[in-house]
């Protein structure tokens, strides 16, 4: 954030757009991992700790092998192992998604700081950025357009969710699972074997997303990096109501908020700037208050969803 | 589509097949053959074999012993593909639709061999060439959820058309359809089987329909076959006498000739009640009604046009948005209080869910009402166990609840919990009784029972309210039929007037309006 001082206001306006795409990345991994497991039927809440755990693989893959391509795949993979253990224990009979998950979540974050304790202070190879800022001259316009990756991906993948929810025979079949577990089974299929598909591939993207966190920004590893990233876009998936594409916009607007703390700073505000670094969880709040109704149930939401019935 | 259309529909012959689930023998050395283009009704009470005979055909159950012939040839059916493989389908009792799901998706679903990627255009352009084709047409781009009961049962049936699914089994198809959404279903299953397009059967309660839509008829009892039939060869009477071991006439309820006198003030007086229902959307829309002491008012209806949100008023689980609740006179908003001072009584549908303790047991879920009172407490504050037993064991005798007094109350059958929650509904000085399909689900001994029950109370000087979906159940109980339809109360007439089609005509009117 060196130089925003010539652009004044409009450096904040620059820092909040250049944040909320920054900031948005993993927000929008999750809630795309998290809105695929839920329209299977199920809630896994304990993507905080496949966040916090795929951001230390990542890190230590990363660091041992110097690459970090290989650190995301290692962060997927990990998510999906930690996907694969919720839905093994959900597909027990009369045991609840919602406890496993929190169970999970503290699970997945003990873990990543026991293993990631000696990654905490050395420095790792980053994920190369993409250069959109080039024709500017000034170093704060070309470093808020250096964007990452992961966030074109993470738009592909938003856009390939939406449109396969509706036109792949895949997509069908996780929603049918999703909607009625009745009717798939009546149609000869095995809802559990949907449920753990869909509950790895959400823990792969959560992954991700951690990989994200410690390879891409803020770029390094240590126990504070999620600060309830991977919690509040669980919520954000309920205020997108569960489509991908609005996943992505609230992620955006989630990562604006997040970037309004920060961006105050820059422009020299010293007092109370401690209260915008928490406008991410004052929106969370609200959206949550706004989508919540005493007359009527959430639409959209998977009817077979345990909060939904 | 990829089964290869036979010039006949298939004929399946089941030689002494027997099931049993642990110490019950469901199915016992029962043969049968459903010939080729006919329509089989298939008879018998409650947990007389019918739906696991079908299941055995299905592949959902794999029966003990005896083997089942699809054209002369013998087949195992281990799974249910392996009978939809064959052409054989089914319509469940309750759907097995996705709400949430259009209805071309809900189709396709059922296909065995979807492409990976679904070129909707494609798949919308034959599937309207398939309707246009059909007898009964739905709007392929729709909704489910906003379908009525009547659309949604011939979705299950074109589905199983579309399939190509030649040999059909219908598990009470009109037990959520007006009279003439019955009529329209079967007369054009009748059709197909008349065509030899379609093997068609039908598991029934209804006698009306047997004699009208079926060829043969199988009777089941105790999961032995009693009786094969030909309509044609037999007469209403004579089916009803083998169907329950009695006289059709014999199932009336009496009913004492004491009708109340027009003149009576109204007990329960509900007038321009408005309500939204779960979604948000407008569910009850100004319905106005009353009931005098001594007199059941029975209001029919298709499911889904505001009754549930109605009686959640009337039971203080809902809020209405504007109109009036009197009981005696009084503003009613349906506290603990208020039911107990004006001896009103509930029994709500589904009560394991709605109106008891699945998990409490059956003496303490009939001791609800009257836990906090003597002789059940003392002072209002200290609850006598001691006392609980004996005053729930006086219960249990009397409404021939069985169950143990300390099971948990989920433990017992259907039956028997309405019987609980109705006799703990019972159990106190009654002067209004809301009722909401009271016999759903259950068979026809525990059903007529529990209508004697409401018979009684009405007789003792009590108003009834009862809300059911099943017309027959209506027009048997009530003095007053009114028809609610758009969250509306859309038709009154008395029950010396009542015609089941005209009543009909009023629970279809105005449903379109209304989406769930």
């Amino acid at each position: 954030m060196t130089g925003t001082f010539d652009l004044g206001w409009w450096g904040v306006l620059l820092a909040i757009v250049a944040g909320a795409i920054r900031v948005s990345t993993p927000y929008l991994l999750v809630s795309l991992g998290e809105t695929l497991t839920e329209k299977s039927g199920r809630v896994n809440l304990g993507l905080e700790g496949t966040l916090v755990l795929g951001a230390m693989t990542a890190f230590a893959t990363c660091y041992v092998t110097g690459s970090p391509w290989l650190g995301m795949l290692a962060a997927g993979l990990a998510g999906s192992a930690l996907g694969l253990l919720h839905a093994i224990i959900c597909n027990l009979p009369r045991v609840n998604d919602i406890a496993v998950g929190i169970a999970l979540f503290i699970f997945g974050i003990g873990l990543a700081f026991f293993l990631g304790k000696p990654f905490i202070e050395p420095r790792a190879a980053m994920l190369p950025g993409l250069p959109f800022g080039n024709w500017s001259d000034n170093p704060a316009i070309r470093s808020a357009f250096e964007i990452s990756p992961m966030f074109f991906v993470g738009i592909g993948l938003a856009i390939i969710l939406e449109w396969g929810f509706k036109n792949t025979r895949w997509g069908l079949i996780l929603r049918i699972a999703g909607e009625s577990a009745d009717a798939a089974r009546a149609i000869g299929l095995s809802v559990h074997r949907i449920r753990t598909l869909a509950t790895m591939a959400g823990g792969f993207l959560a992954g991700l997303g951690g990989g994200f966190l410690s390879l891409a920004y803020p770029g390094n590893w240590n126990e504070g990096l999620s600060s309830g990233q991977g919690l509040m876009a669980i919520a954000l998936v309920i205020f997108a109501r569960w489509s991908p594409l609005r996943c992505f916009y609230a992620s955006l607007l989630f990562g604006g908020a997040s970037a309004i703390g920060p961006a105050v700073q820059t422009v020299g505000i010293s007092e109370g700037y401690y209260l915008f670094y928490a406008a991410p969880y004052v929106l969370t709040l609200g959206l949550l208050i706004y989508s919540s109704s005493r007359t009527r149930t959430l639409t959209g939401a998977p009817s077979e969803l345990s909060i939904s019935r | 589509m990829s089964t290869k259309p036979s010039p006949t529909p298939p004929e399946i012959e089941v030689v002494d097949l027997s099931k049993s689930f642990a110490a019950v023998r469901a199915l016992d050395r029962v043969s049968a053959r459903f010939r080729a283009g006919r329509v089989h009704a298939l008879l018998g009470e409650n947990g007389a074999g019918k739906s696991t005979l079908v299941k055995c055909l299905m592949g959902y159950y794999r029966a003990d012993a005896g083997h089942i012939l699809v054209d002369g040839q013998q087949r195992v059916m281990l799974h249910p593909r392996d009978a939809h493989a064959l052409g054989l389908g089914m319509v469940y009792q309750h759907f097995t639709l996705v709400p949430q799901m259009t209805v071309a998706e809900n189709f396709l679903l059922g296909r065995e061999h979807l492409p990976a990627i679904i070129d909707w255009g494609r798949e919308h352009a034959a599937l309207d060439a398939f309707m246009a084709k059909m007898p009964f047409r739905l709007d392929p781009r729709r909704l489910v959820a906003t379908l009525a009961a009547g659309e949604k049962q011939k979705l299950e049936i074109l589905k199983q058309l579309y399939l190509n699914r030649r040999f059909i089994v219908l598990d009470e198809p009109t037990s959520v359809l007006t009279p003439i959404e019955a009529d329209e279903v079967l007369g054009e299953m009748r059709r197909l089987a008349d065509a030899r397009l379609l093997t068609v059967v039908f598991i029934t309660h209804k006698l009306r329909e047997v004699v009208r839509f079926a060829q043969d008829v199988s009777i089941l009892r105790g999961g032995k076959l009693v009786a094969k039939i030909e309509v044609a060869a037999s007469s209403e009477m004579s089916l009803a006498k083998i169907m329950f071991d009695a006289p059709a006439s014999a199932e009336k309820t009496d009913r004492s000739s004491r009708a109340s006198s027009r003149t009576t003030a109204p007990y329960l007086e509900l007038t321009g009640i408005r309500a939204v229902g779960d979604r948000g959307t407008p569910a009850v829309m100004g319905a106005s009604l009353s009931v005098r002491p001594g007199e059941i008012v029975g209001i029919a209806g298709v499911s889904g046009n505001g009754q549930k949100e109605l009686v959640q008023i009337l039971a203080g689980q809902r809020d209405r948005q504007a109109g009036t609740v009197r009981v005696g006179g009084h503003a009613f908003r349906g506290t603990h209080g208020e039911l107990e001072r004006w001896g009103v009584s509930l029994l709500i549908e589904e009560p394991l869910a709605n109106a008891a303790v699945p998990t409490m047991s059956v003496m303490e879920n009939l001791a609800l009402r009257q836990f906090n009172r003597p002789p059940l407490a003392l002072a209002g504050l200290v609850l006598k166990r001691r006392a609980l037993r004996p005053f729930a064991q006086a219960l249990i005798a009397r409404y021939g609840i069985r169950g143990l007094a300390s099971a948990p109350l989920q433990t017992l059958s259907g039956g028997n919990i309405q019987r609980t929650v109705l006799a703990r509904e019972l159990a106190r000085a009654v002067r209004l009784l809301i009722m909401q399909n009271p016999c759903f689900g259950l068979d026809v001994a525990a059903a007529g029972e529990i209508r004697r029950q409401i018979i009684r109370v009405r007789n003792d000087g009590a108003a009834v309210l009862l809300i059911s979906e099943d017309l027959d159940e209506v027009l048997e109980l009530s003095d007053r039929v009114l028809v609610m339809a758009g969250g509306r109360i859309s038709y009154e007439t008395d029950r010396a007037d009542a015609d089941r089609y005209e009543i009909g005509r009023h629970m279809t009117q105005s449903m379109a309006r209304l989406s769930t």
